[in-house]
């Protein structure tokens, strides 16, 4: 069947500034018949939502995961937490926020054979099994030769499946870590089932909350890349171990205004 | 305290105030997840049947939260203000519902009630109320609040545009916010989702929205949706800030897990008001809440998380905002199960702000772990257009790009000016005409091109 067939134009407006699509994956200029949504970006999202909602239920391919890490020389634990499933896990927050009792045990017997270190990074498949398959490895060895080049101890990478951000705390307390570093895949979006989320907690412990941690987001290729959260991290370690604190009195002033104005990425509405 | 009521053979009975109140809440997820929620249907019934005979002067003698525990409870007790209450002091939860569905409950009485009412109270009745209820004596209220414009006026609607980008790009912010003003979005803020709270991205965001309305003379205020104590700084060293932004929640435990308190909120309102950026009003706050906030911060005191949130309306009556919005869907499927959880949380929100006097809108949202899609969304939004909502959220296609969840649309905006007859707030609407997006009568212009005074940026394209 010919798409072209029918001139819509009586019926379908499109819009000229739909080519400023290169400076955003937001769904701009859309167009409109009436004032709805035409049939094919109707569709588009319809399918896009279809994508998002079954990525949700992707399992976290824990041995590839473990290879990845092992490639880029990192050591890692296998922990779980006490949401037992993906249905248990979306329905029980507090749950995915706790490791399960074996380990627990475990974790705790780990830690008591090693000298605590200074930082423990951990990674949570959370609800994006993707975000981490693809991208966690390359950011734990970011943050890993980070944290080597300040000279500080780091624990093995622990990964927590079934884990939500606050189990971090807890894994970082069994350790008697300074400082834990939660990577966790964020809830899928349209445009980005694979974004991964950076929290940062000093002195971690069970019970903390929110406002006791940092948090990065949006690591992934249309994001911020790993190298770039990487630093903003370590900006946040290194302030936050001189000031003994994380959290809401913790504010990110890395870099400055300038470095953050690339070429051609300007406002052009004020041109 | 305790209460009872015998329905045929079966006696129920609830230990406390709050017990009851959560008994009485319509099924969520997260009332189950607190273990508050009634065990069967039967008993939740029950509960409302039991809650209908408590007297609204009841709430004023038994705090749900103790006074001696909690910031919130305390300026819920200590600024009720019993001569408005008069009107409605002498009855039930069940004769208020009468009450309120009744001639009696004009535009003009309820407003004079609002002060006089608490959150509790508000509550308690909406827990008895049907969908249609609150809708109905929702849109008797109307609620006024000015900037740059005129917000809230009834038979109008007003939408946040919201250009989010996942790295805060200039360009990328600035294309959206271009798409929105030309789907005639943006009078009740063009407010921005900051990627970072890395204070020079913040402020570099408010210096690009503070200069592109002035540029166009757009007559709107912006917002950069960062923690209020990121504002006062920003304050401090000079940055343009229109409104001050703060998520809130309804105890005092809970807005301790987001960094905040009461006298912080203070202080924030305080400097807001001193830069007098304002043109035909003084609101300065904007604040976002959402059911399950306090259970999230476990942080609920066994209270239901309907009455949590209700309780959140209190901390923002306090301090005159602007914009108060509730992100209904946002939070998830472990507090709002499904489309039809999330369809009743937003009508309930909705109705309990504006009795409380506020100016509510409502982010009509889901996350893709949830059960909902854009039906249910489209369902929400002509109820919450028939209520009278005063804003809604306004996003390319639905897609926040940043945050991963879906938001009404530009196009959902028109939609319901178009089914409703509701155009945006009246300074808005001239500006649009003025700048060729509107044509006449509040519909948009043919929108292939750029109009005239948007032009020059044709070799951008």
């Amino acid at each position: 069947m010919d798409k072209k067939s029918v001139d819509t134009h009586a019926f379908v407006t499109s819009n000229s500034w739909a080519s400023l699509r290169r400076h955003t994956d937001a769904r701009i200029g859309l167009g409109r018949s009436g004032i709805s949504l035409p049939t094919e970006p109707q569709l588009e999202f319809q399918q896009a939502h279809a994508r998002a909602r079954d990525a949700v239920h992707i399992p976290l391919d824990l041995t590839q995961l473990e290879s990845d890490l092992a490639a880029a020389g990192l050591q890692s634990l296998r922990l779980h937490s006490q949401a037992q499933d993906r249905a248990t896990y979306l329905q029980r927050p507090d749950k995915g926020r706790r490791l399960d009792a074996d380990s627990a045990a475990a974790l705790k017997q780990f830690g008591a054979q090693q000298v605590p270190a200074d930082a423990c990074i951990v990674i949570a498949d959370g609800l994006s099994s993707t975000a981490v398959q693809r991208h966690a490895a390359r950011v734990a060895a970011a943050i890993d030769q980070r944290l080597e080049a300040e000279g500080l101890t780091r624990t093995p990478v622990c990964i927590v499946q079934q884990g939500r951000v606050a189990v971090g705390d807890e894994v970082g307390e069994l350790l008697d870590s300074r400082v834990v570093i939660l990577l966790v895949g964020e809830r899928p979006g349209l445009s980005s089932p694979d974004s991964l989320g950076i929290y940062y907690t000093y002195s971690p412990r069970v019970g903390l909350t929110d406002a006791a941690r940092n948090c990065i987001s949006n690591v992934r290729p249309a994001g911020i890349s790993p190298e770039d959260a990487a630093d903003r991290l370590m900006w946040l370690v290194m302030e936050s171990l001189k000031r003994k604190l994380s959290g809401v009195d913790l504010k990110d002033e890395s870099g400055d205004a300038e470095a953050l104005d690339g070429e051609g990425r300007r406002n052009f509405l004020l041109e | 305290m305790s209460y009872q009521i015998d329905i045929g053979q079966t006696r129920y009975t609830f230990a406390d105030l709050k017990t009851l109140m959560a008994k009485a809440t319509p099924l969520r997820s997260g009332d189950c997840l607190a273990g508050v929620a009634a065990e069967n249907a039967s008993e939740r019934v029950a509960a409302q049947q039991c809650l209908a005979e408590v007297p609204l002067k009841r709430f004023l003698n038994e705090a749900l939260i103790p006074y001696e525990q909690d910031e919130v409870t305390r300026l819920i007790l200590d600024s009720h203000d019993a001569e408005a209450f008069a009107p409605v002091s002498h009855l039930t939860v069940g004769d208020f519902r009468n009450w309120l569905l009744s001639e009696l409950a004009s535009t003009e009485a309820l407003k004079a009630l609002a002060p006089g009412l608490t959150p509790e109270m508000v509550a308690a009745v909406s827990k008895i109320m049907r969908i249609q209820d609150l809708i109905l004596v929702a849109q008797k209220t109307e609620v006024v609040t000015r900037f740059r414009n005129t917000i809230g006026l009834r038979g109008r609607m007003s939408t946040r545009l919201q250009p989010n980008h996942p790295t805060d790009d200039p360009a990328g912010v600035a294309a959206v916010v271009l798409d929105g003003l030309l789907y005639a979005n943006g009078d009740a803020v063009i407010g921005i989702n900051p990627a970072t709270d890395n204070y020079h991205a913040v402020t570099r965001l408010m210096n690009l929205l503070d200069e592109v309305i002035q540029r166009y003379e757009i007559p709107t205020q912006s917002c950069v949706l960062t923690h209020v104590t990121t504002h006062l700084e920003a304050i401090n060293r000079g940055a343009p800030v229109d409104l001050v932004f703060q998520s809130i929640a309804g105890t005092q435990a809970a807005n301790d897990s987001f960094g905040i308190s009461l006298s912080i909120l203070d202080e924030a309102h305080k400097a807001a008001l001193e830069l007098g950026r304002g043109t035909v009003g003084q609101n300065v706050m904007y604040f976002e809440t959402g059911q399950g906030s306090a259970l999230s911060a476990n942080a609920h005191h066994g209270v239901d998380q309907q009455t949590c949130e209700t309780r959140a309306y209190a901390v923002a009556r306090r301090f005159d905002p602007l914009l108060v919005n509730t992100v209904v869907g946002f939070i998830g499927p472990e507090y709002l199960y499904d489309g039809k959880q999330i369809i009743r949380a937003g009508l309930e929100d909705h109705f309990c702000g504006k009795l409380l006097g506020l100016p509510m809108g409502c982010d009509i949202c889901y996350t893709n772990h949830a059960e909902a899609d854009q039906d249910d969304m489209d369902m929400l939004l002509t109820q919450l257009g028939v209520a009278g909502i005063n804003f809604i959220m306004g996003i390319p296609g639905s897609d926040d790009i940043m945050l991963n969840y879906q938001t009404t649309s530009f196009h959902d905006a028109l939609y319901v000016r178009e089914v409703l007859n509701k155009p945006p707030a009246p300074e808005f609407a001239a500006w649009l005409e003025k700048m060729g997006i509107f044509g006449t009568d509040n519909r948009l212009a043919s929108g292939s091109t750029l109009p005239p005074p948007f032009a020059h940026l044709q070799d951008r394209l």
